[in-house]
């Protein structure tokens, strides 16, 4: 079974209680009326589609009930890590690459 | 293969009484305001309980808390916290009805919930308690001992829920 670190309850918990919940770090922009329809439909729609190493948002809804982020390998489906909702991406820079 | 459930020891399952039941989100920072309101040192790491007589409280979110008392104590523990809003805000919702708590108690208490529990029981603590899933139904697992468990079930998934344990008792009585 896959085992998912949550950083609130500070545990690798069981996949079945977490859910999947888009791509991270993508801001609602602050005055949406002064966006172009183009701006607005790249907000809403369009994702990075990562090969590799991809930041994520998952709740721990079967748990502590919190959102939060993770990089995740989409090849390997490995999770490098995960952190709590609002801090930033963790840079990997100089350490390995996720098997 | 037919042998009576009653006559298996190694595991029972059975319906508890009802209690009065809270969810308290609370800011950490403001814990002691709602330890004092309900008489209780209210636990901060999630999946720790305290539990005192009656009173019981679970922290199961950076923010939230499961509270147990006696039904008798429910209006006036409301009232207390009410009394407390002003200065403190916070939320808390009866959840008395909603849920259905059931005993699991035995040497194979563990064997039975791991039929459809994921998390490894073996590792939660004695006293704690943990928001988790039981074949798909949400549920709120208590442990009050090394073989003693309680789950809490919303009542509509407690058919659910409390089949799947009787099939899972007969099962293991017959050494399945
Ligand atoms: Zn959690």
């Amino acid at each position: 079974m896959l085992l998912i670190q949550c950083p609130y309850c500070d545990d690798a918990l069981p996949e079945l209680e977490f859910a999947y919940a888009g791509e991270a770090h993508i801001d609602r922009p602050k005055d949406p009326s002064a966006l172009s329809d183009e701006e607005w439909r790249d907000f809403l729609f369009i994702r990075s589609n990562v090969k590799g190493v991809h930041a994520e948002r998952w709740r721990h809804i079967n748990g502590c009930g919190r959102f939060f982020n993770a990089l995740r390998d989409t090849v390997s489906d490995r999770f490098v890590t995960t952190y709590k909702a609002g801090e930033p991406r963790p840079d990997l820079s100089g350490k390995e690459p996720a098997q | 293969m037919n042998a009576p459930v009653t006559s298996f020891d190694a595991v029972s399952v059975a319906v508890l009484s009802p209690v009065a039941r809270f969810n308290l989100r609370i800011a950490p920072a403001d814990l002691a305001v709602a330890s004092k309101v309900f008489g209780l040192t209210l636990p901060t790491k999630i999946g720790a309980g305290v539990r005192n007589g009656d009173r019981a409280a679970y922290c199961i979110g950076p923010d939230e808390w499961l509270l147990h008392a006696a039904e008798a104590d429910q209006t006036a523990i409301m009232s207390s916290f009410d009394a407390a809003r002003a200065d403190t805000p916070h939320s808390i919702t009866v959840l008395s009805d909603r849920e259905i708590i059931i005993g699991i108690t035995g040497p194979a208490a563990i064997d039975l919930l791991s039929t459809c529990c994921p998390l490894d029981l073996s590792c939660m603590a004695v006293g704690g308690a943990k928001r988790t899933v039981f074949d798909y139904a949400q549920i709120v697992l208590i442990r009050d001992g090394d073989d003693a468990f309680r789950l809490e079930v919303w009542r509509s998934f407690f058919p659910h829920v409390h089949g799947l344990l009787e099939i899972g008792v007969r099962e293991l009585a017959v050494g399945l």
